[in-house]
């Protein structure tokens, strides 16, 4: 009996979430023991014409990561949706936007003027800005468009599963591969985690008091850190009340903060707006003044609520005429 | 001569203090500029970011959240989470290029019809002038429809 047959493939990401594919470890062996990997860009050497020659739905799964910026992802996403019996959005970028996603903060013109004109490191005295199509002396070159704004996934196709995370955990990668090989799926649009706040696994879970207030923010090089208690105890922006399980509270393990890589939880639309409403309501002060002085103490709420989801969010995209 | 811009406001008023006041204002016949459109709940304290997001989202062109004076919440607390919120919200808004006068708390009590008509006049004006929101969240964002071929798959 043949395999079933499966394709990774990589959009707007940092390759972080291949690292994760081969931090899998020895359980990858498991893996290329079960599936046919046909098609694996940053691994293997396929061509998109190896994707064409298959049949639709030729493929069992396909596990895409990155964001959508530009024409080229846009067309292989769709290429491999029609190939594919089920598309996994991974990671973070695929599943909400993820860092990539944070250039929706500013306009299409003005990221290509920063990169190519204004960048202290750029000489390009000459102004020249890439362009979809170009003549040269070997003939015309093409690019693919670069659009307005960044797209997670489910805003490009439609997406089956999603495995979330900045990687997604290797516990979360075998669980869904296992779950994939063995047809015990659960319903169409699920994210294959936990659906609970990762306080819920947190091992300093019983250290967060039962009314939590902010008196003071601290970011993390501004203390030392208690290995053992609630980092929002100690002042510190933790966003593990707003943020699913799954992780096994890996950073809180490493000392470090969440930072929400993980997305909402199932009940939850947007999820920065949500984390920014549970942290402010933690804000501890009933007087105006002071509670913008507590508030000044996050110098980039955009960037620290909505990390890892500008684009799933409901405003997507800066907006167009604002003066400031 | 140019038609004027009447912006669309979102009033998410609470029940026992701004929300008794802007029915006041009817009951009074009183009248104000007709952009806002009101939706009663029971606390300021219970409106999370998500909503004011989603009115915007829905072409809102400003949002007023109204509540108890300070110390009169029917729910002791909520009217000072809603302060903790805006305050946090505003800050944001600017990164997203919405001016923050877009969003306005007010503490309204129950009794204060003047002071709501002068909150509702005044915000309306403040909003035409800045001009309609334009936000970039378009229809695009639809997942494009893949039909498969089927009938290409033959088992071996
Ligand atoms: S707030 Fe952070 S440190 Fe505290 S219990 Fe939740 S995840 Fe753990
Ligand atoms: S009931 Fe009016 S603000 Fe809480």
């Amino acid at each position: 009996m043949s395999k079933p047959k499966v394709a990774f493939y990589w959009c707007a990401s940092c390759g972080g979430c291949e690292e994760a594919v081969v931090d899998l470890a020895d359980a990858i062996l498991g893996v290329v023991e079960a599936v046919d990997i046909v098609f694996w860009p940053v691994a293997l050497d396929f061509k998109r014409s190896d994707v064409e020659s298959l049949y639709d739905g030729e493929l069992a799964a396909c596990f895409i990561n990155g964001g959508i910026r530009t024409s080229e992802q846009e067309e292989m996403a769709a290429l491999l949706r029609r190939k594919a019996q089920a598309v996994i959005a991974f990671g973070s970028c695929s599943h909400l936007g993820g860092i990539p996603g944070l250039a929706n903060l500013y306009s299409r013109e003005s990221i290509l003027n920063r990169v190519y004109l204004e960048a202290p490191s750029v000489d390009n005295r000459d102004r020249v800005l890439p362009k979809e199509r170009s003549e040269a002396d070997e003939g015309m070159l093409t690019l693919p468009a670069f659009s307005d704004s960044v797209r997670t996934l489910d805003q490009t196709i439609e997406v089956d599963y999603y495995l979330p995370g900045c990687p997604p955990p290797v516990t979360l990668i075998v669980n869904a591969v296992n779950a994939l090989l063995s047809g015990n799926l659960p319903p169409k649009g699920t994210v294959l985690t936990g659906d609970k706040a990762l306080c819920s696994e947190c091992p300093r879970n019983a250290t967060k008091p039962e009314k939590l207030s902010l008196k003071e923010l601290k970011r993390p090089h501004q203390l030392i850190i208690d290995s053992k208690t609630c980092l929002l105890n100690q002042g510190v922006l933790c966003l593990g009340p707003a943020t699913r399980c799954g992780c096994n509270a890996a950073c809180l393990s490493a000392n470090m903060p969440c930072t929400g890589c993980l997305g909402p939880t199932s009940h939850v639309k947007d999820y920065g707006a949500k984390a920014l409403s549970a942290i402010a309501s933690l804000l501890d002060s009933n007087e105006a003044e002071e509670i913008a002085t507590l508030a000044q103490r996050i110098p980039d709420p955009a960037g620290t609520f909505y990390r890892y989801s500008l684009p799933a969010s409901l405003l997507h995209h800066r907006a167009g005429n604002g003066r400031t | 001569m140019d038609e004027q811009f009447e912006p669309k406001l979102i009033g998410i008023l609470c029940n026992w203090c701004s929300y008794m006041a802007a029915d006041l204002v009817g009951t009074s016949r009183i009248r104000y500029a007709p952009n806002i459109r009101i939706i009663r709940v029971m606390c300021s304290g219970r409106i999370e970011s998500q909503l004011i997001l989603w009115a915007f989202r829905s072409g809102a062109d400003g949002v007023l959240i109204g509540g108890c004076n300070p110390g009169d919440c029917h729910y002791q607390e909520g009217n000072y989470k809603a302060l903790r919120r805006v305050t946090l919200l505003k800050q944001m808004l600017p990164q997203f290029g919405i001016e923050p006068e877009r969003l306005r708390l007010d503490w309204i009590c129950a009794s204060c019809a003047e002071e709501m008509r002068k909150t509702v006049e005044g915000f309306t004006a403040q909003i035409r002038n800045l001009g309609p929101l334009r936000l970039q969240t378009p229809p695009l964002l639809k997942p494009i429809k893949i039909e498969m071929e089927v009938s290409r798959h033959v088992e071996a």
